[in-house]
């Protein structure tokens, strides 16, 4: 029994005249849906496999559908008699194209049989003639075959043969899922032995000496293991010491390495090449001239058999030299090594004379963490789940690592400048103002979205939706950096029944009792416009952590991402939330140097000035100035015995309505000095009321109950009563008459007050219901008043009030819901420091679900 | 008889029309007579408006309901009062039927707004529908009256538009006016006036012109009419404005502002209202005289892309198309990519465009899709040429580094035009005020020296040489309205 070896993921080719049995065998070996038949397609194209007219469109499907495969990394198999050189280039094209292997299995069977084969099929009505051509075409291409580019050839030559072959499929030498760490990941050490020896302690390894105290090992009492990300040679004090510690702890199964080109230069200086020995191989040789001839060998197998990048942990780290982009990771070909050792680089060169590379971290996308080396920067930093861990320990910087899958730096300063740089290690002042990795991509957003997240599973953005939401996000919101959420909408409370009202805390405390939520805690709803506010500790803070510059220190603005004011009155505004953090003590006891706070921002006529005074007080002064004069007159024609019927009443409480109509709107409105002009601006009477502490460094408290997200809030209004504002609060318990009568009384008071209303909340923040399911994190309960605002001057009238309890709220809640779930999913990855457009693509997503058609009354 | 076509998609962009649930409160309207001399009697305008002065009366429109009665009525004073309770529903389910995009105008103003209380073209139809035969000038009971001129006193109590426009509209025909700007809210005194006045005319009338004034005048002023205007509309204010329209003062802006801003019926009822009166047709001689900045404009941009060389050119902010039309109609564009973040101006430059009737060979070079210029987007990357034609100054300038990166950085074509307004110039424009800005949606504008620095850093950053030219008249002492850059990318240095 004979095995063909092929690898996992390739493309295999099988070759070999009609009538050979290919498809038999590809039957044999293979999936159903590995297997791409030119007759099948032949069939769907023609409705007849047999019809060679059809042979062209039948390839280009055959060519479309394995390139979608290959793609994705599905193993496929071509089974057409492929016997003429020009069908297989183009195959060979195609597999490079998506960086797969391509595996030739000949068939080589003598041609009575594959005639005899033909014979027995009724379809196949061509002569022996036609086997006769192509198996003298495959014969005169069979030597060929490795040099067309076929990684591995296999050749089957009689029935005995085809019998007994096996395929095994072999992992990719690229492929270590089966590894997951944990792992410290080292960056480019270039002949730093003895930093590398200082930081492999610091990690906690225990170095393991030879007879003469040369390092030949380090192990780790947890086990953990090193990654070396290449570059291990050249500049340095001591290659041969680096390559002996890092060769023995691979060997030893403590470490793995991938390639550097310096390494890959390397082997070819040690193979006897001609290279050119610059950028410190020549020390590296020379080095090397001292050791051993056997040390020489082993070094060049070492570097020889290093694989272009490693895929490690189920495919979540991905390590190589110079970084990879997505595309390649666990794939082979020329350009993915050839990325791997040099990067992506755009041909042209810098004032240095050195390659400019092309930022692929930029672009990047991709799940899985990619570390790498190759370009010196001061700092390591993350760019889109990436780092470059070459913090130029060679040139005096320092060797760095990275804890996996903690995404802890450790490093350790180098002991001198052992190479001086040609071009310096940091940037030259103000080159970069905008973090490059910030800027998004159209990709990113536009068209239809399906968003994974964590709490509610997934949430379908429509295009169109999308659409009107890239508008929205690119004239008139923030920069992205200062959006890392936006609320979700909220739902109101169940109609009521009662006589009077459209919306009752009864309906609310009922709603939530009935998915067994029962500790509620009820806030006052602020007579203001929802905000959020970032604020950070200081310029130095918003640098690091959001890549501001010009004094930015956060943000202020509203659900749809504007700010609520120009960026001095947002500073001054920030300065006094950041004076109050501090009194309160936050910083230090939330650990944390900024703070993302939901919020309302009062008067709502610092922000809705202008509609307030073009709707509402225009249709007050158009409903106030008529209707008394309709009133006068009816009142006259009926003294003059003119029977007007029910007319007069009707006017008389229409006009008494536009009264209280128009009384609803002025309590939201009172002077500030926002709307100055710029210089004179101010925000006398401007007040902000939080209630909620999103997300502070490393975590999102949405699963914290409501009384610790008050208690902060009134920490910072005791820091800073004039700014700040109380949130006022009851707790029922749905369980206990007492308790829900009191709530209702509670709301029956503020609203009778002239206040807005109320928010009925879960105590614990996030619930869910016992079957799993997101239970919503608030219901609103409008007040009578409030609400003509909202459904009109005169919606109160019986008859009114009777056609708009038909008011549908399913799609509300279930939006509330999407858009709360949404909300959840962008603090967890901005809390978690995913890279921008992680974070923007939930965001964003809020804005394009805000744009779906609800009644606006709600 | 009124014509009030509902159906269509524009309805839904055209109806403002809708009142709250449940507001379908009155709009109101007197007209009174008074006796001149002993041998008239004030009540025969019960008699010219075929309306009984001791009856209270309802009719049906299509606003909601009318109601006729008189507050007064003897010898020597006679009130007539129409009140209009417009019903919202029925508008607001004629809208829907009407077929509008699902979810267009789901917005809290179409169910608050100041439909049910404001003179607007609805109680404009109830008075054509009510008065009808007044209107007409007939009255087969006492047909000695209806020449006769009346001493009238008419009140509208909240008439949207301004005073002065008030006054010029009503003046010239012989009214008195006595226009009262209603505040906006009287406990806010800051505020100022609403867009109402509450307004009394006085005049010695006769009764079918004062209605026919009434008819034409309350919807020109409201500028938002219901329904939407079809041609039967020029005959009716043709009708109506017969004998007066024509040789109004302000007949330009009625005629545009009663047939809803349509050009092409403005001309129409224009020349008709004109031949009418026997005053020659000359529509041209409003024409102002100077090129308009917006030709300069696209000829400067066009003329800086022919020097380019560039075939293929993006239009990046491309708006409803207007470079677009120049591009696509010019073979040596070769291709020509539209692109902008609104996708209602995208829609509007396929129409004006007229997309779906060009011919294969020109459509196929014109590509337009929705882009923004803070997302950089491989779709537009490539090209020859990137035009940002009045662009950069609607983002804010802390967005500006994702435009460079965008444009320069990602895009990278060979040319990149971009035309700015220069702010030392608005000093130029009379009604601008100081400091003003000539667009309220601009975010900045700059000098011509702020343009250069900006310009200048941008191309030695991503390896660009700027070329400056001004558009519209230099003027020596603040420059031209406009100012352009061209940008040409150096080419790389190869190793």
């Amino acid at each position: 029994m004979s095995e063909l070896a092929i690898p996992e993921l390739c493309l295999v080719v099988l070759v070999g005249a009609s009538g050979s049995g290919k498809s038999t065998f590809a039957r044999q070996h293979f999936g159903q849906y590995e297997v791409l038949s030119s007759d099948f397609c032949r069939g769907l194209v023609a409705d007849d496999e047999n019809d060679q007219a059809a042979t062209k469109d039948a390839f280009e499907v055959l060519n479309f559908i394995a390139g979608k495969r290959l793609a994705a990394g599905r193993l496929t198999v071509v089974d057409a008699t492929n016997v003429q050189p020009d069908g297989r280039r183009q195959l060979v094209e195609l597999a490079r194209a998506h960086d797969v292997l391509p595996v030739a299995i000949v068939l080589d069977l003598p041609e009575k049989i594959a005639v005899a084969r033909n014979a027995e099929r009724p379809d196949r009505d061509f002569g022996a003639h036609v086997v006769r051509r192509q198996r003298d075409q495959l014969r005169r291409g069979l030597k060929r075959l490795t040099k067309e580019g076929f990684r591995k050839v296999h050749v089957l030559s009689s029935v005995e043969e085809v019998d007994a072959a096996t395929i095994v499929r072999e992992r990719l030498l690229t492929d270590f899922t089966d590894q997951h760490g944990p792992f410290d990941v080292i960056g480019d050490i270039h002949g730093c032995r003895s930093e590398l020896e200082t930081l492999l302690t610091k990690l906690g390894y225990a170095i393991v000496r030879d007879d003469e105290g040369r390092p030949v090992d380090a192990v780790h009492p947890e086990g953990r293991k090193a990654v070396f990300v290449g570059d291990l040679v050249d500049r340095g004090p001591d290659s041969p010491g680096v390559l002996r510690l890092v060769m023995g702890m691979v060997g030893a199964r403590h470490g793995f390495c991938v390639p550097g080109n310096h390494e890959n230069k390397l082997v070819r200086a040690l193979q006897g090449r001609d290279v050119k020995r610059s950028h410190g191989l020549e020390e590296t040789l020379d080095q090397l001239s001292r050791e051993t001839e056997e040390f020489r060998k082993e070094v060049e197998r070492f570097c020889y058999d290093l694989v272009s990048h490693l895929v490690l942990d189920d495919g979540r780290l991905v390590v190589a030299h110079a970084g990879l982009k997505e595309a390649y990771h666990g794939r082979a070909s020329g350009r993915v090594r050839s990325f791997a050792l040099y990067g992506d680089s755009t041909g042209e060169t810098d004032e240095f004379g050195l390659p400019v590379r092309y930022p692929w971290a930029n672009d990047y996308r991709g799940r899985a963490m990619v570390l790498y080396g190759h370009t010196p920067t001061p700092e390591a930093e993350w760019v889109n789940n990436t780092m470059c861990l070459d913090t130029g320990c060679v040139f005096g910087g320092r060797l760095t690592a990275l804890r996996y899958p903690e995404k802890e730096a450790v490093d350790v300063p180098a002991e001198q400048v052992w190479y001086e740089p040609v071009k310096p290690l940091a940037p030259s002042p103000g080159a970069v103002v905008e973090r490059a990795h910030d800027q998004l991509d159209i990709e990113d957003v536009l068209g239809k979205r399906v968003i994974e997240t964590a709490y509610h599973g997934r949430v379908t953005v429509h295009e169109e939706n999308a659409a009107g939401a890239l508008e929205v996000m690119s004239r008139f919101a923030l920069h992205p950096r200062w959006l890392p959420y936006l609320p979700p909408t909220m739902s109101p409370v169940a109609t009521s029944a009662r006589p009077d009202v459209l919306e009752h805390p009864d309906e609310a405390f009922a709603g939530y009792a009935a998915l067994g939520v029962t500790d509620l805690i009820c806030e006052e709803k602020h007579m203001g416009s929802r905000a959020v506010v970032l604020v950070c500790r200081d310029e130095d803070a918003a640098g690091r952590r959001f890549g501001a510059g010009d004094g930015e220190t956060g943000a202020v603005y509203t659900r749809t991402g504007r700010s609520f004011f120009s960026p001095g009155l947002t500073e001054e505004l920030l300065a006094g939330v950041r004076e109050s953090v501090g009194k309160a003590d936050l910083w230090t006891e939330l650990d944390t140097d900024w703070l993302l706070l939901d919020c309302e921002l009062l008067p709502w006529s610092a922000k809705g000035g202008e509609l307030i005074r073009n709707q509402y007080a225009g249709v007050g002064a158009a409903a106030r100035t008529a209707l008394p004069n309709a009133v006068i007159g009816l009142v006259q024609a009926q003294a003059r015995g003119v029977d007007i019927g029910d007319l007069g009443e009707r006017t008389a409480l229409r006009a008494m309505n536009a009264d209280a109509f128009t009384a609803a709107y002025r309590r939201y409105v009172w002077e500030t000095g926002v709307d100055l002009p710029p210089g004179e601006a101010h925000l006398d009477g401007v007040s902000i009321a939080p209630f909620q502490v999103l997300a502070t460094e490393g975590r999102t408290h949405v699963e914290t109950d409501h009384g610790w997200h008050l208690r902060i809030a009134d920490r910072l209004v005791e820091a800073a009563p004039e700014l700040f504002r109380t949130t006022r609060r009851l707790r029922v318990d749905t369980g206990a008459p007492e308790s829900t009568a009191a709530g209702a009384a509670w709301w029956e008071a503020i609203t009778a007050d002239g206040g807005e209303g109320m928010v009925v909340k879960p105590y614990a923040g996030l619930v869910r219901t016992k079957k799993g399911g997101l239970v919503q994190p608030g219901m609103k309960v409008r007040g009578k008043e409030y609400l003509r605002i909202i459904y009109g001057p005169d919606y109160t009238a019986p008859e009114h009030l009777a056609r708009l309890r038909d008011r549908n709220l399913g799609h509300k809640r279930s939006l509330a819901l999407r858009e709360y779930a949404l909300g959840l999913e962008s603090l967890t990855r901005f809390a978690g420091g995913e890279p921008l457009w992680r974070v923007h693509e939930p965001v964003f997503a809020v804005l394009a679900l805000e744009s779906e058609p609800v009644d606006p009354r709600l | 008889m009124v014509s009030t076509t509902l159906a269509g998609a524009r309805c839904s962009t055209t109806l403002k029309a809708l009142g709250a649930v449940g507001n379908n409160v009155p709009v109101y309207l007197t007209l009174t007579s008074a006796a001149l001399s002993p041998d008239q009697n004030a009540t025969d305008l019960g008699y010219l408006l075929h309306k009984h002065p001791d009856r209270a009366q309802e009719f049906g429109v299509t606003a909601g309901t009318a109601h006729v009665f008189y507050p007064e009525a003897d010898e020597h004073r006679c009130t007539v009062a129409l009140l209009l309770e417009v019903d919202p529903i029925a508008l607001v389910r004629g809208r829907r039927r009407g077929g509008g995009r699902s979810g267009d105008g789901l917005t809290l103003g179409q169910y608050v707004n100041d439909r049910p209380y404001a003179a607007s073209s609805m109680l404009a139809v109830a008075l054509g529908k009510v008065f009808r035969t007044a209107l007409a000038g007939r009255c087969d009971a006492r047909p000695d009256l209806v020449d006769r001129p009346l001493s009238l006193d008419v009140h509208v109590p909240s008439l949207p538009g301004g005073a002065e426009l008030v006054r010029d509209l009503f003046e010239p025909l012989g009214w008195q006016v006595d226009a009262s700007p209603v505040p906006l809210d009287e406990t806010i005194p800051e505020w100022g006036p609403s867009r109402y006045v509450d307004l009394r005319l006085t005049g010695s009338q006769v009764l079918s012109q004062a209605l026919s004034h009434l008819y034409v005048l309350l919807p020109a002023l409201d500028d938002a009419k219901h329904y939407w205007v079809t041609s039967d509309e020029v005959d009716k204010l043709v009708r109506a404005g017969e004998g007066w329209l024509a040789g109004h003062p302000q007949r330009e802006l009625i005629t545009r502002r009663y047939l809803k801003h349509q050009r092409e019926l403005v001309e129409t009822a224009t020349s008709r209202l004109l031949e009418a009166e026997d005053v020659p047709v000359d529509l041209a001689a409003d024409e102002p005289a100077p090129r308009p900045l917006v030709a300069l404009r696209k000829e400067a941009v066009l003329a800086a892309l022919q020097e380019s060389g560039a075939q293929r050119v993006v239009d990046l902010g491309c708006g409803e198309g207007a470079l677009l039309r120049w591009l696509i109609d010019d073979a040596r564009y070769g291709e020509v990519v539209g692109a902008d973040v609104s996708p209602l101006a995208l829609s509007r430059a396929e129409k004006r465009l007229n997309l779906d009737r060009m011919p294969d060979t020109q459509r196929a070079r014109l590509t337009l899709l929705q882009s923004s210029l803070t997302y950089r987007d491989d779709r537009i990357a490539g090209y020859d040429a990137i035009v940002l034609m009045e662009v950069v100054e609607h983002l804010d300038p802390d967005r500006l580094p994702a435009l460079e990166q965008t444009v320069f950085g990602h895009a990278r074509p060979k040319t990149v035009i971009v035309t700015t307004p220069n702010s030392e110039h608005n000093v130029r424009y009379e009604k601008l005020a100081a400091g003003a800005m000539r667009h309220p949606d601009h975010r900045f504008e700059w000098t011509r020296a702020e343009f250069r620095a900006w310009a200048d850093g941008v191309a030695a950053m991503h390896g660009y040489a700027t070329a400056y030219s001004p558009i519209g008249e230099d003027d020596p002492e603040v420059g031209p309205p406009t100012q352009m850059a061209v940008f040409t990318r150096r080419e790389a240095v190869a190793t």
